[in-house]
């Protein structure tokens, strides 16, 4: 294999509290190819932010890295100054966020935005600059892009907005973008566009990307590999088609069948009981065996570390092989 | 499912006035601006049956319901549910029982509770608003008796647990609140529930859980729904009929299973092909271009066809009339409409 863009390794997030850390992400591990793309889905509060702000250095106090490691492009970053950290987010990390008005600047335009971005990281002059972002705004799909450089933030449509973003988050080259919820606040229609430019232009660019959705079909379309987090641990990781169309981990099954679908109307939707347990009452064990159909007595008492399954890792007790539960592991797989 | 007609809206139009205030606007000579946000609706809705309306924001879906439940009085056109209009009306007492039989369950289950209440005077509240306890009046204490009681058998009908009558609402979960907002809804009896965007706030395991709860509601109770959503996987799974609106406009009305095997209008196909795939079936999508245009200013003629990939010169100059359940000058015109829907 070759050597991955970025690897994290048991990475452990807490936030400090009067009442002790609350552990938001714990145990945390994945390997990024360079130019693969990442999904990494869950519902609320299950990490998925938490993941990507700490690979850009971006956690906000109280929340810290209290573990683990982060490397990128073989060189540790979690451990960096502010300052190198600036260096290295912008120019070799970019990123989306999921809402295009709060990411650009409203008093600026939106060509002094990407010049002063261009500027900053590559040894362009203005004049340079100016017509790189021109070429990228004609890149991620904005028309008459010589005129609409002019123009502010609030001229642009949402997603025309969300482009520009895009054209932002590229306009140095990064070799990784982490895109979080970057069409959630979008209509279908142009999340469907956008999602096609993201996908073409990291790929023209090279780009790998870390997806951030809570959407299992924008990942779906999109992604190379997808990570299921729940409680702020990977639940189950692997190739997209196989994840989708047979996942491993109960957590998984349970997600996947509660979408609905087009394909036509079902009796009832598959339901999981109960919701997510709070940050501060992770049950002990794996965090989701009170909700598991599966449940045994040693996911009540100890916490199940990945399994690799191929080229698949499922966290569940059912998957471990040396103890396997007759019928358990059976009745599992269907 | 016998087709009685429980709610019926006729050519409903609400214009919003989002002109700047009236001296600026001589200064500056500009004109009145007007938002036509609905324009036009017609359809009926039968008893125990769900109707989902989809829609892109700025569609008018929102504005719709409101004007259902008469949160918003409309410009022009009518609603009457079992034949009631209930903005026109001058009878007290009709409108109250309509008020009582029509309820509406909100998008934010974090906004729709009140933080200083009890769940249980939450729930108990339309039952006082519309003396539905039991000798209520003479404020005796076995009248409070039975509210709390019903509060919790309503608490019991959407999967809580009576006893959280006494918590607030910040103890719950999205789910629960929602399902609080539901148990709110149902407290006075109602026949007619209008949804907005019900589950969009929640996640999808939740969003499961709250939608199967809907469904067996509507069998235990013989509900009928108006469902208002953005999401067109969720109005597969609930509505029996499926209406799309673009631009304060109905474009297609049809039932569930055939508007999505057999789209009429070019924008509801559009709509299906940008859903992403989660089967990655591979199935050919046409790629979808733009995006909803300004609602105060939407384009002459058909208001989708400067997206349209089979827009004729017609479609430029011509509003198509909503006939035979679909407005597309193409779809009145069978001959021309080869491909549309294959």
């Amino acid at each position: 294999m070759t050597q991955p863009l970025l690897s994290i390794r048991d990475l452990r997030v807490e936030f400090a509290t009067r009442r002790g850390p609350l552990v938001a992400l714990d145990g945390v591990s994945f390997d990024l190819a360079p130019g693969e793309i990442l999904g990494v889905v869950g519902e609320s509060g299950a990490g998925k932010s938490l993941t990507g702000l700490s690979v850009i250095g971006l956690l906000d106090p109280p929340g810290r890295i209290a573990g683990g490691e982060i490397h990128f492009d073989g060189q540790r970053i979690d451990n960096l100054s502010p300052d190198a950290m600036r260096k290295i987010r912008g120019r070799r990390i970019g990123m989306i966020f999921q809402d295009p008005l709060t990411s650009l600047n409203p008093l600026l335009r939106v060509g002094d935005q990407l010049v002063e971005t261009i500027l900053t990281h590559t040894s362009a002059t203005p004049k340079e600059a100016r017509e790189q972002a021109i070429a990228l705004l004609a890149e991620v799909g904005i028309p008459a892009p010589e005129k609409r450089i002019d123009g502010y933030p609030h001229e642009f449509s949402g997603g025309m907005r969300q482009r520009v973003v895009i054209a932002l988050a590229l306009c140095a080259g990064p070799s990784l973008v982490i895109a979080d919820e970057p069409t959630t606040a979008l209509d279908v229609s142009v999340q469907a566009q956008i999602i096609a430019v993201l996908k073409r232009l990291t790929r023209d660019h090279g780009a790998a990307v870390i997806l951030i959705t809570h959407d299992m079909g924008v990942i779906a379309e999109t992604a190379d590999r997808v990570a299921v987090m729940y409680a702020g641990r990977i639940a189950e990781i692997g190739k997209v088609g196989e994840v989708v169309r047979e996942p491993l981990h109960p957590y998984a099954k349970g997600l996947m069948a509660a979408i609905p679908t087009l394909e036509g109307r079902v009796a009832r939707l598959a339901q999981i009981p109960g919701a997510m347990p709070r940050l501060s009452a992770i049950p002990r064990g794996c965090a989701f065996n009170p909700r598991c159909p599966n449940v045994f007595d040693r996911c009540r008492i100890e916490r199940p570390a990945p399994i690799a399954l191929g080229e698949r890792k499922a966290a569940c007790w059912l998957y471990d092989r040396e103890a396997a539960v007759p019928g358990e592991a059976a009745r599992a797989s269907r | 499912m016998s087709a009685e007609r429980l709610v019926e809206v006729k050519d409903l139009k609400r214009v919003f006035d989002v002109s700047k205030p009236l001296i600026s606007r001589l200064i500056d000579g500009e004109p009145r601006r007007l938002l036509k946000a609905v324009d036009g609706l017609d359809f009926t809705i039968n008893r125990g049956e769900t109707l989902g309306i989809v829609g892109e924001s700025g569609s008018g879906k929102s504005t719709l319901a409101r004007m259902v439940v008469g949160l918003l009085r409309p410009t022009g056109g009518r609603v009457l549910i079992e034949g009631i209009d209930m903005a026109a009306t001058n009878d007290p007492a009709a409108r109250r029982d309509v008020r009582r039989r029509m309820q509406m369950i909100f998008q934010d289950p974090y906004a729709s509770l009140n933080p200083r209440w009890r769940v249980g005077d939450i729930i108990a509240e339309p039952i006082h608003a519309f003396g539905l306890g039991a000798g209520e009046a003479n404020g005796q204490a076995s009248s409070k008796a039975a509210i709390a009681a019903r509060a919790g058998d309503l608490l019991r009908l959407v999967g809580l647990d009576p006893a959280d009558a006494r918590k607030y609402p910040h103890e719950f979960s999205g789910g629960q609140r929602q399902r609080i907002a539901i148990a709110r809804a149902l407290a006075s009896n109602p026949d007619f529930i209008v949804c907005d965007e019900p589950t969009s706030a929640l996640d999808v395991s939740i969003q499961a859980q709250i939608l199967n709860l809907m469904r067996d509601l509507q069998e235990k109770l013989g509900l009928t729904y108006l469902l208002i959503t953005h999401n067109l996987a969720v109005v597969r799974h609930m509505a029996t009929r499926v209406g799309v609106m673009y631009l304060g406009r109905l474009v297609e009305i049809a039932d569930t299973a055939e508007l999505f095997a057999r789209p009429r209008h070019p924008y509801t196909r559009m709509l299906l092909d940008a859903v992403p795939d989660l089967a990655m079936s591979g199935r050919a999508r046409t790629p979808v271009g733009g995006e909803v245009p300004n609602p105060i200013d939407p384009p002459p003629g058909c208001p989708f066809h400067p997206r349209c990939p089979k827009a004729i010169a017609r479609c430029k100059v011509d509003v198509p009339t909503f006939t035979d359940n679909v407005a597309c000058h193409l779809a009145h015109a069978p001959a021309e409409m080869a491909g549309v829907g294959a």
